[in-house]
């Protein structure tokens, strides 16, 4: 049982913390909608839209779903599919973009 | 899950001196609740379902079949924004009904779940909305790869939000027939984990689908 | 530590009443037990490896002579991608799942499995996933694509765009005969996996959750890891291979061109994703094998395993590297050097971990006072012959090598070596290990000496000439061939080992059955062996153990059979020292969740629904309502059905 050094908590944040996580949420999705409407340079506005995006991410999983506050075990499995996730569907991706006689012409 | 192991604290050989043997088996060997154990598995397991989904379209981002006009061009960003911007404000809705359950208020609990499904149900109806627009203006599934990839894509998270908001009106009735309290609060917390994912999958459908391939668009 | 959420709130509800029936018909469809699920994926697994075994006699009678007519073309593709399919997604899963179902549970320790009735769901599930794939007898044939189904050959295209076999003539029956087949493949494995992603979530908690008190991770026998690791595989691989059967599936019913070229789709898409879900699924298949023979070897050679840790972490290796290889199935689709060779490299590396693996063994056996039962004979079995599979794998990792192997009858001979000298002769080892505590009889020891001896046999020389077929030139998934090739005789003697083959398998059939009237009892523990199932009764009773054993040691039951001197040596304390289960009874105390209709009805809606699409308009959505109804409808019953009733 040496692993239960981490149970369950139940210190979860309070409702008003929830309420300032949406607004920043709400705040950044706004972001989102005036890069794509305004004049930012394309090669601004794609990485500042993927940076809003992670942001907003981890934002949901960390405080919504409690990751920052529950055990590490959750952390761990859900983290684990996601790396799994992105590695092989960036070398898919890659391959089939980009590899050898599969280049589109 | 105490009342049997509890019952049974023979059978240990006499080397067991640590105090892990003298500790009653009040629970999980992690100390974590089966039900949530299972449900982040499960979401561990979505990534891949998504990402594979994601991928596809891509792959296929910019292989219009001919048709150069069924693009992202297509897309209406105020109006995705604005059921995005629905279904984040659900994940709010969520967590207050969770917390509103956790401190056994029924009465805050069933108003914010009912308006968690509520705005489901208005980011689904745009979803049908937008579809319906898309068809008329010559986007189908057999249109071209492209147009595959799109459907497919979001009609999958579409299937997973309208799974949720059945799941969340069963809390919702359960709680009006008195069914579901504060002690249930783990239930509502599990069906909340999966909402929230369902939410995460869409925040990054909403960049890597429609904002990215827009912007990449009006060039 | 029982599987009992005492959920008393939830008694609304109730359509069908809670099943009583212990015994008879209905005590197996509703149960709940781990033990009977693990009989019922067993015998089912050994139903579908009978079948696909006589699509494999079949395949071998018609390629015995050259220029053969015994089966025609077609038949032969759907009778070759059958044995394939039914092989993989029928046997190898389900068989892991039988095992993992019976014996690990009994392993750490726990009364069932962390969900008992999803864990029935699963089992259901799965064979409502073999009827709907078999129901292609009664329509318009079996899937003929080959159990990879590389598209566009599986879609737009199909093999016979002229309708001139398919459809005697006309291009739009065959059209119709090839999407019904396709249709088959797409939604029974669909369906199959459901099961076996609901099984997997169910056994990564059961492990991570249901140990018994001081059965730390590093204390878990091999098996019990190899099973999490196999979990994990099954997770993350199901999902890929699902998504690209949905492609398929839209695309052969509903046009959508995800594999079309012609249309802009990419059949390397396919390709990927399928090879993405089928190289981790190698090992989906193997590393039970690998976890049963690290249960038997040990206790046969009368040493606690060689290098416990290095076996898990080599486990866990082959579990990561597993998903950095798989563009070594498409070596000659033209990725280019750059990619070919980094996935040349990688292949090579896993062959690290798995060699770990065997020197392990090896080591275990060496300087072990050896008994040689059939258990062992057939794990040492496995040993080798996957070693030869091994090596020969390491050979297709040579790119150029590769090319000139790529689909010929030498990679047939090369998988064969890995699954069915390393899967098949693992799990009948395993049959015969776990056979005396799921009876309670001992299978017979010369009927298996038998079994093992003529198993080795027909199985070398089935498949190991096949290595020199395929490298004299002999292409794989060919119907028939010429004479004049210098195969002629090969292929005869192929065609008689297959045979022998089955004759061993029928051999190992009948010793099952007279064993569980006739055989030997065996006591609670027959093969003095480590390990925490070895300590409850055989067969054991429906809650698993009297009292959850407190677990001080790896090989706990070896520990609590010996005793330390005061010079350090191990003696043997008599029958029923330590620990051992003492017996008073208050089996009245332990909850066993009961059992439920809920999980076997919610898997008959799901082959309705695939059904559905082999129609069109108004019976297609009634169909696919009817079936979802039931689906969901059981779903949603089995939420409110408590899992245990109250008060018993």
């Amino acid at each position: 049982m040496t692993e239960a050094d981490d149970p369950e908590h139940t210190d979860h944040p309070d409702s008003s913390q929830y309420i300032v996580i949406g607004i920043i949420l709400a705040v950044f999705t706004a972001i989102e909608v005036a890069i794509s409407f305004s004049a930012v340079p394309t090669e601004v506005a794609i990485p500042s839209l993927i940076v809003l995006t992670v942001l907003k991410f981890l934002l949901v999983i960390l405080w919504f779903m409690h990751l920052r506050f529950d055990s590490g075990w959750y952390r761990r499995l859900f983290a684990f599919g996601l790396a799994v996730a992105l590695a092989i569907y960036a070398a898919t991706i890659s391959l089939m973009l980009y590899a050898g006689s599969n280049r589109p012409a | 899950m105490a009342d049997t192991a509890s019952s049974s604290a023979g059978g240990t050989p006499a080397a067991v001196t640590t105090a892990e043997a003298s500790r009653e088996v009040h629970s999980t060997s992690l100390g974590l609740s089966n039900e949530k154990l299972a449900m982040w598995t499960l979401l561990g397991s979505e990534c891949l379902f998504f990402g594979a989904l994601i991928s596809a379209y891509l792959v296929y981002y910019g292989r219009y079949n001919g048709l150069p006009e069924i693009s992202p061009a297509l897309f209406d960003i105020p109006f995705t924004s604005v059921s995005t911007f629905v279904l984040l404000m659900s994940s709010l809705g969520m967590v207050l009904a969770l917390a509103a359950i956790q401190r056994g208020d029924d009465r805050d609990f069933r108003i914010w779940i009912l308006a968690t499904a509520m705005m489901g149900t208005v980011f689904l109806s745009g979803q049908i909305y937008e579809f319906t627009v898309f068809v008329n203006e010559g986007m189908r599934l057999d249109t071209s790869p492209f147009a595959a990839s799109f459907y497919v894509l979001t009609g999958f998270h579409g299937i997973h939000v309208t799974v949720g908001v059945l799941m969340l009106i069963t809390l919702w009735s359960r709680s009006m027939t008195g069914n579901l309290t504060s002690e249930h609060s783990d239930v509502v917390e599990n069906i909340g984990l999966y909402w929230h994912f369902v939410d995460i999958v869409w925040i990054v459908i909403f960049t890597a689908i429609y904002l990215i391939p827009y912007e990449q668009a009006r060039l | 530590m029982t599987a009992v959420p005492a959920d008393s709130a939830s008694q609304g509800l109730r359509i069908l009443k809670r099943p009583k029936a212990e015994t008879g018909l209905w005590s197996w469809v509703t149960t709940t037990d781990h033990k009977k699920i693990g009989v019922m994926y067993f015998l089912a697994t050994m139903f579908f490896f009978v079948v696909a075994g006589i699509e494999a006699l079949l395949l071998r009678v018609q390629l015995a002579v050259p220029d053969n007519n015994f089966l025609s073309p077609d038949l032969y593709n759907q009778l070759y991608t059958m044995h394939g399919v039914t092989m993989v997604f029928f046997v190898g899963i389900p068989l892991g799942a039988a095992f993992f179902n019976y014996i690990m549970p009994l392993q750490i320790g726990a009364r069932d499995v962390a969900f008992p009735r999803l864990n029935a769901f699963s089992f259901w599930v799965f064979v409502a996933a073999g009827v709907f794939m078999y129901s292609g007898v009664l329509l318009n044939g079996l899937p003929n694509g080959g159990w990879f189904n590389y598209a566009p050959l599986s879609t737009t295209v199909g093999p016979d765009p002229s309708g001139y076999t398919l459809g005697g003539g006309s291009a739009e029956l065959a059209s119709q005969v090839h999407m019904g087949r396709m249709l088959l493949y797409s939604v029974g494995l669909q369906i199959a996996g459901i099961a076996t992603l609901a099984a997997a979530v169910n056994f990564i908690v059961t492990i991570l959750n249901m140990r018994a008190p001081g059965m730390t991770l590093m204390r878990m026998p091999i098996f019990v890891w190899m099973t999490l690791i196999v979990a994990f595989l099954l997770l993350f691989a199901l999902p890929v291979i699902g998504i690209a059967l949905w492609q398929l599936l839209f695309d052969v019913r509903f046009g959508a061109g995800f594999f079309n070229p012609s249309v802009g789709g990419d059949p390397m898409l396919w390709e990927h994703m399928f090879w993405l879900f089928g190289h981790p699924e190698v090992y989906i298949l193997i590393l039970p094998a690998f976890g049963i023979i690290s249960e038997i070897i040990p206790t046969f050679s009368r040493k606690p395993i060689f290098g416990y840790t290095a076996m898990v972490f080599a486990g866990i290796a082959i579990g990561f590297l597993g998903w950095g290889v798989w563009a070594h199935h498409m070596f000659a689709t033209g990725m280019g050097p750059v990619a070919n060779t980094a996935f040349g490299l990688t292949t090579m590396t896993i062959a690290v971990p798995t060699g770990v693996k065997i020197f392990n063994w090896i080591g275990t056996m060496w300087g072990g006072k050896l008994r040689l039962t059939t258990p062992m004979l057939f794990a040492i079995g496995t040993v080798a012959m996957f070693t030869i599979g091994g090596l020969s794998g390491v050979t297709h990792a040579v790119v150029p090598t590769n090319y000139q192997q790529t689909d010929s009858y030498y990679v047939v001979a090369h998988f064969h070596y890995v699954l069915f000298g390393g899967l098949v002769f693992g799990a009948i080892g395993g049959f015969y290990y776990w056979y005396p505590k799921v009876t309670g009889r001992l299978m017979n020891e010369t009927l298996g000496k038998i079994n093992f001896w003529t198993l080795i046999v027909g199985f070398n020389l089935t498949f190991g000439l096949m290595h020199f077929l395929g490298l004299w030139g002999m292409p794989r998934r060919i119907d028939t061939y010429a004479s004049g090739f210098g195969w002629d005789t090969l292929n005869l003697i192929i065609t008689v080992g297959a045979f022998i083959i089955a004759g061993s398998i029928l051999l190992l059939v009948i010793n099952m059955a007279v064993s569980v009237r006739r055989g030997k009892l065996a006591g609670d523990d027959p093969w003095d062996a480590r390990t925490l199932e070895w300590m409850t009764s055989s067969p054991p009773k429906h809650y698993n153990f009297r009292e959850i054993p407190q677990i001080s040691a790896r090989d706990e039951l070896w520990h609590r059979k010996h005793a330390v001197t005061e010079d350090g040596a191990y003696i043997r304390v008599p029958a029923g020292g330590a620990g051992l289960v003492v017996d008073h009874d208050h089996e009245s105390d332990i909850h066993m969740p009961d059992p439920s209709f809920y999980p076997a009805l919610s898997a008959v809606g799901m082959p309705i629904m695939g059904w559905a699409l082999f129609t069109s308009g108004a019976a297609m959505i009634v169909m696919l309502a009817v079936g979802s109804i039931i689906t969901v409808g059981s779903l949603f019953a089995w939420a409110f059905e408590p899992s245990a009733e109250e008060g018993h």
